[in-house]
């Protein structure tokens, strides 16, 4: 099933399959040039694969942008460990709806990639970890695996090339932070799901000790037809350093909201007039966040950007996850800053003091704040707590708590001294936002 | 040794081995970085956040107590930056901290109150509702109080790292994450309060101790563990003459910050309902009180009329005594009442392994040994109920070295856990076993074998020929069961050794005889309960009984003197593996006095002269003329253990029958541990050897 209806602008490379009937089929697959850069790549020596994947500029869709053919090279291949390909499909942060697409209606483009990693690293075996609300998805991923072990593209000695690759789906347990690379792994192997010291990284020791390469399901969706149609194809598509085309989830205040897969780099004004629509009721924009909760929010004025890492860095946010939520004129930020304050406050594992206890103190504050039980020092107070968490925590959890909050304190400060009135907050809703 | 790196740290150049963590390397030069849960020897956590400091080059602030030392790095501990880092930690770990610091058990010694003291703010901002959450008893001697947990996870690695145990897990997640017991809502555990031990906060607190007193309050006391041979350090907490709490103060001593459930909460015996606070006599058949005049007097009168006569004297000593009493005790046997009959419960073999070892390359094993040692054998002992303080010591050294062990036991133990290969054989089969591991430990380089009471005469001479052949260095320890086993073995409390391991080529009576014989006039039981498992003498012998309590031998005696416990004297003991360790008298009990006061006054009033009967005399003359035990009396005065010294040969014939252990578990002490409220109330109590239920 799809969401929203595909718009003309977009530049269909991994949702290329997306509406073809039985999409997820390896039949469909395989008719539309399915596995087939998994044979090229099985042609191919593991060191050329990674060059391949560093030229496409390929850059993880996790959230934090870390070249993958980089991260692949830093596996010790010739480690006598077995080696192992992580799917995160953890899928949690706000605004983000992407990779649920990518494997209902693709999964074998997924398998395809992790086969493609297996190759390139010497793995021979794939976990899935996929978000527990996404229960269906195993399910559909679970029939893609089993079609494809049938059909000779998993198992002992796939199509006669004399390499062996099997995959496991693994259900997380509702845990934002088990999204979170290290504390995946913790939870895929059974525990709880709290994250690892590092170093070491995955790549040298991950899943069960062993060398690992974790990518997210879309960094893992793009790698196909990288290796299809070659690196270069598909660094041109998107900006320099920032290859390709990405899935942008747009959501919020908008005409048109869905997942969308645009060239990096693709203007956010554009985004949210043309191919979303524009701003919903005519109302004027507000604010947008441009990658997911996590990111620090961009006022109305400073939307026009290239959605690509660099140019969203050098304007002190990120590109993230590609959760682009949109805020109208009526939003009231105190509440949304509110809201997401509530969703990390409970979704903190708990582990490291700055951020178990400054979620927490920040969401009772930003509450009471919001309520009208606010005082003037309490507005320097929130950015304070969030500037001692920010940079000290364990995990990048706490400054994905603490970035959006100084941000918002900084840029609307004039909307958190018009709640000192006093109750009712002087905005009229902030409902319809996808935050929590 | 690995080699040294140089780095600076706040200007200073320092050095330290590749691979120590910062916050271990800075320590040495006297600087202190701030860190709650980091704990020395358990996993590393970085959770708490107290340790950042500044690093050249690196663009955060980093965790000391995970970085390990480089070459060349620059750190700054002091600057504004990690200052305020320090202080938002602190702030932030109060917003749900109850600050009930003037109730708090943990007020005074708290590591909260000693940080918020050194690096806090003056004053907090929090405005909100704190989180409260009830506190929970886990069991008798656990309790614990959500609202002041800092969450450093230091319980949840003792108890699973340390102890082995794994009693403790954290349940839920973020704000509301709570350390939970195993069975939900209380403890099914070791109850050895370790977790109590670790806490930096009072979020985990003593029963016994809970709401006594304030810490500043009490006198602090260094002694030895009362109960089991291992030899812990432990400090008194002592106030108004009662001691109301136990635990190794400043974590020195052999078992650094070790206690058993024993050790931490079975000080308590010797303040029992049922304590002797008088002497008894037997009149019209019945037990009365009596004066000490006329108790010493009565007793003194009739060991003089034996004396005089040629009658016959039996005397049974204690494995609980120190050195001292013992040595002057075999004295008053042998010199006051010329007998040789004397005895005492022995445990473990020994006086087989000292004269097996003479002249042979084998060693007797330190505790520290046991920590350091390629590989390490267990014979016939469950330890980790036997030996706690062993166990404990051995797990660090799997954890910490990568130890093989290898327990050859009748049934399972804790040990297996971390074995290279357990061997299951019945008790007397275990040195046979060892044959097939000679391999794997010549491999490993080094061996340390403990072995218990199933292994004694010709097993534990084809033990050490087994160990010779190995050509790798091989150290024993015989083990024994109580608190002066050795001690007892050493000061010649057998008809067969003088002290020193002397022999005394003369013959004399063991337990078992004088406990059958119809023709001793006087049996004379100190601190000991033959007649335990035994409905009664053979004989009518004139019985004299030196205890805390009516036990079993109690009821029988003409005469009972009530003793002073073993935190009510001061004196040596010699543990396990041979090491002496001083006793420091916490506390006095009334209407007691210690068994050497007893033997003083008996022999005053008995016009003996035995020399002076001071525990410093006679450790003195102890260190002058018994073999082996010219211990330096200064690492003893300064709460050191010092080891003593191989006295093999010794030519006897042991007699390898009168050797058994009691085979109490971690939770019982011979005749003691029913005195004791803090274990009679625990679920576990009594537990049981190899049961399977330690894993
Ligand atoms: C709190 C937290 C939550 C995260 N959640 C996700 C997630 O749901 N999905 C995901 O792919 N990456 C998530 N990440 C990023 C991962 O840690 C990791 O960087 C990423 O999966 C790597 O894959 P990539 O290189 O393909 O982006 C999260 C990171 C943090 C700190
Ligand atoms: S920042 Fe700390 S408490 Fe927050 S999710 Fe990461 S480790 Fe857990
Ligand atoms: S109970 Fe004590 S030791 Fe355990 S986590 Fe809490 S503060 Fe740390
Ligand atoms: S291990 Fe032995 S010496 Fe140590 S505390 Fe326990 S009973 Fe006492
Ligand atoms: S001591 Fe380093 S983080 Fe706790």
């Amino acid at each position: 099933m799809l969401y929203n209806k595909p718009d003309p602008q977009e530049v269909k490379v991994l949702t290329r399959r997306f509406g073809l009937e039985n999409s997820a089929s390896i039949d469909t697959y395989l008719a539309t040039d399915g596995y087939q850069g998994f044979l090229k790549a099985r042609e191919m020596t593991p060191d050329d694969i990674i060059t391949e994947v560093k030229t496409s500029n390929l850059r993880g869709r996790g959230g934090a942008g870390f070249p993958t053919g980089m991260k692949w090279g830093f596996v010790p291949r010739t480690s006598p460990k077995p080696k192992y390909i992580v799917v995160n499909g953890d899928e949690s942060e706000p605004g983000t709806c992407k990779d649920r697409l990518l494997i209902e209606n693709d999964p074998h483009q997924l398998l395809e990639g992790m086969m493609i990693a297996g190759l390139a690293v010497d793995a021979h075996a794939g976990y899935v970890y996929i978000r527990g609300e996404y229960r269906y998805l195993i399910d559909i991923l679970d029939k893609a695996i089993a079609e494809a072990y049938s059909r000779g593209w998993l198992g002992k000695n796939i199509q006669g090339t004399g390499f062996d690759f099997d995959v496991y789906t693994q259900t997380g347990a509702g845990a934002y932070e088990c999204g979170e690379e290290s504390a995946l792994l913790e939870s895929l192997e059974g525990k709880r799901g709290v994250p690892r010291i590092r170093p070491p990284f995955p790549a040298v020791s991950g899943a069960f000790q062993c060398p690992t390469v974790l990518n997210n399901v879309e960094t893992y969706s793009a790698v196909p037809s990288i290796l299809r149609d070659g690196g270069a194809a598909f660094a041109s598509l998107g900006t320099p350093r920032n290859g390709g085309t990405r899935l942008f989830c747009l959501s919020g205040h908008i005409n048109r909201p869905g997942v969308y897969e645009l060239p990096m780099g693709f203007n956010l004004l554009r985004m949210i007039e043309e191919v979303g629509g524009g701003v919903w009721r005519g109302k004027k924009l507000k604010a947008v966040i441009p990658g997911g909760s996590s990111c620090p929010v961009l006022t109305a004025d400073e939307c026009d950007l290239a959605m690509d890492y660099d140019t969203l860095a050098k304007a002190k946010t990120m590109l993230g996850s590609g959760g682009v939520v949109v805020m109208d004129e009526d939003t009231c930020m105190v509440k949304a800053a509110m809201r997401i304050m509530r969703f990390y406050a409970h979704e903190s594992c708990g582990w490291c003091i700055p951020c178990r206890e400054g979620t927490a103190w920040l969401r009772k504050l930003l509450i009471r704040f919001h309520d009208g039980g606010g005082a003037r020092s309490d507005i320097d107070l929130i950015g304070d707590v969030a500037r001692n968490m920010l940079g000290r925590t364990f995990c990048p959890l706490g400054d994905a708590a603490a970035m959006p909050t100084i941000s918002f304190v900084e840029k609307f400060r004039g909307e958190f001294e018009a709640h000192l009135a006093g109750r009712p907050c002087p905005h009229e809703h902030a409902d319809h936002l996808a935050l929590v | 040794m690995s080699d040294l790196v140089h780095l600076t740290i706040d200007g200073k150049p320092i050095e330290a081995p590749a691979g120590t963590l910062l916050i271990d390397a800075v320590r040495k030069y006297g600087i202190e970085i701030p860190a709650f849960c980091y704990y020395e020897g358990l996993a590393l956590q970085a959770a708490c956040r107290m340790c950042l400091v500044e690093v050249e080059k690196m663009p955060k602030l980093q965790t000391a107590c995970t970085l390990p030392v480089a070459e060349g790095m620059v750190v700054r501990t002091e600057t504004p930056v990690v200052a305020d880092a320090r202080k938002a930690m602190l702030e932030l770990v109060l917003t749900n901290h109850p600050l009930d610091c003037p109730v708090c058990d943990k007020g005074g010694e708290c590591e909260l109150q000693d940080m918020t003291f050194r690096y806090g703010a003056g004053e907090g901002r929090f405005n909100e509702t704190k989180q409260h959450i009830d506190e929970k008893q886990w069991s008798p001697v656990v309790f614990f109080d959500r609202p002041r947990c800092i969450l450093c996870y230091r319980c949840v690695r003792i108890c699973n790292e340390g102890m082995g145990v794994a009693a403790l897990g954290i349940a839920n997640r973020a704000v509301t994450s709570e350390i939970i017991p195993n069975e939900a809502d209380h403890l099914n555990c070791d109850e050895c309060g370790m977790c109590i031990d670790v806490c930096p906060v009072g979020a985990l607190t003593s029963g016994p101790y809970r709401y006594k007193t304030r810490p500043w309050e009490m006198d602090h006391i260094a002694t030895i563990c009362a109960h089991c041979a291992d030899g812990c350090k432990t400090t008194l907490g002592v106030r108004n003459n009662s001691i109301i709490r136990a635990n190794n103060r400043d974590h020195s001593g052999l078992n650094g910050d070790f206690l058993c459930v024993k050790g931490r909460f079975a000080f308590d015996y010797g303040a029992s309902q049922e304590r002797l606070q008088t002497p008894l006599a037997r009149v019209d058949g019945k037990l009365e009180p009596i004066s000490w005049t006329r108790a010493l007097k009565t007793i003194a009168a009739k060991f003089g009329e034996v004396r005089q006569r040629g009658g016959a004297f039996g005397v049974i000593g204690s494995n609980h005594t120190t050195n001292e009493e013992n040595y002057y005790l075999q004295k008053f046997a042998r010199q006051g009442l010329g007998t040789n009959n004397i005895d005492h419960h022995r445990t473990g073999d020994v006086i087989t392994l000292i004269d097996a070892l003479a002249g042979k390359g084998g060693q007797l094993a330190t505790v520290e040994d046991i920590y350091n040692a390629p590989a390490v054998v267990v014979l016939g002992c469950d330890l980790s109920h036997q030996h706690p303080m062993l166990a404990y010591q051995l797990r660090a050294n799997v954890r910490h070295h990568q130890a093989q062990i290898y327990p050859i036991t009748p049934g399972p133990v804790r040990e297996d856990n971390q074995a290279t290969r357990s061997l299951r054989v019945d008790k007397g089969g275990e040195v046979e076993a060892l044959g097939s591991l000679a391999a794997e430990l010549k491999q490993a380089g080094g061996v340390v074998i403990l072995y218990g009471d199933p292994v004694k005469g010709d097993a534990v001479r084809k033990l050490v020929d087994f160990g010779e052949s190995l050509g790798v260095p091989v150290k024993y320890v015989a083990l024994v069961d109580y608190s002066n086993s050795r001690g007892a073995i050493e000061m010649g409390l057998t008809p067969e050794l003088l002290p020193g391991m002397t022999p005394s080529n003369t013959g004399g009576m063991r337990i078992g005889q004088m406990l059958a014989s119809t023709d001793l006039d006087v049996l004379w039981v100190v601190g000991a309960n033959p007649l335990k498992n035994r409905a009664a003498l053979a004989g009518k012998p004139f019985l004299v009984v030196q205890d805390l309590f009516r036990t079993e031998t109690a009821e029988q005696a003409d005469i009972v003197l009530p003793a002073g416990s073993a935190y009510e004297k001061n004196g040596t003991v010699t543990n396990v593996c041979g090491q002496v360790q001083m006793l420091k008298k916490g506390i006095g009990a009334m209407g007691t006095k210690t068994d050497l006061d007893i033997f003083a006054l008996l022999a005053k009033e008995m016009k003996l002269d035995l020399g002076p009967a001071t525990p410093d005399a006679l450790l003195a003359e102890i260190r002058t003329t018994v073999k082996g035990y010219d211990v330096v009396l200064a690492v003893l005065a300064t709460g050191g253990a010092a080891m003593t010294g191989v006295n093999g040969p010794v030519a006897i014939d042991v007699p390898v029958d009168a050797i058994h252990s009691a085979n109490d578990t971690m939770y019982t002490s011979g005749s003691i541990s029913r005195y004791s409220k803090a274990l009679t109330s625990l679920m576990e109590y009594p537990g049981e050897l190899y049961s399977g239920k330690s894993k």
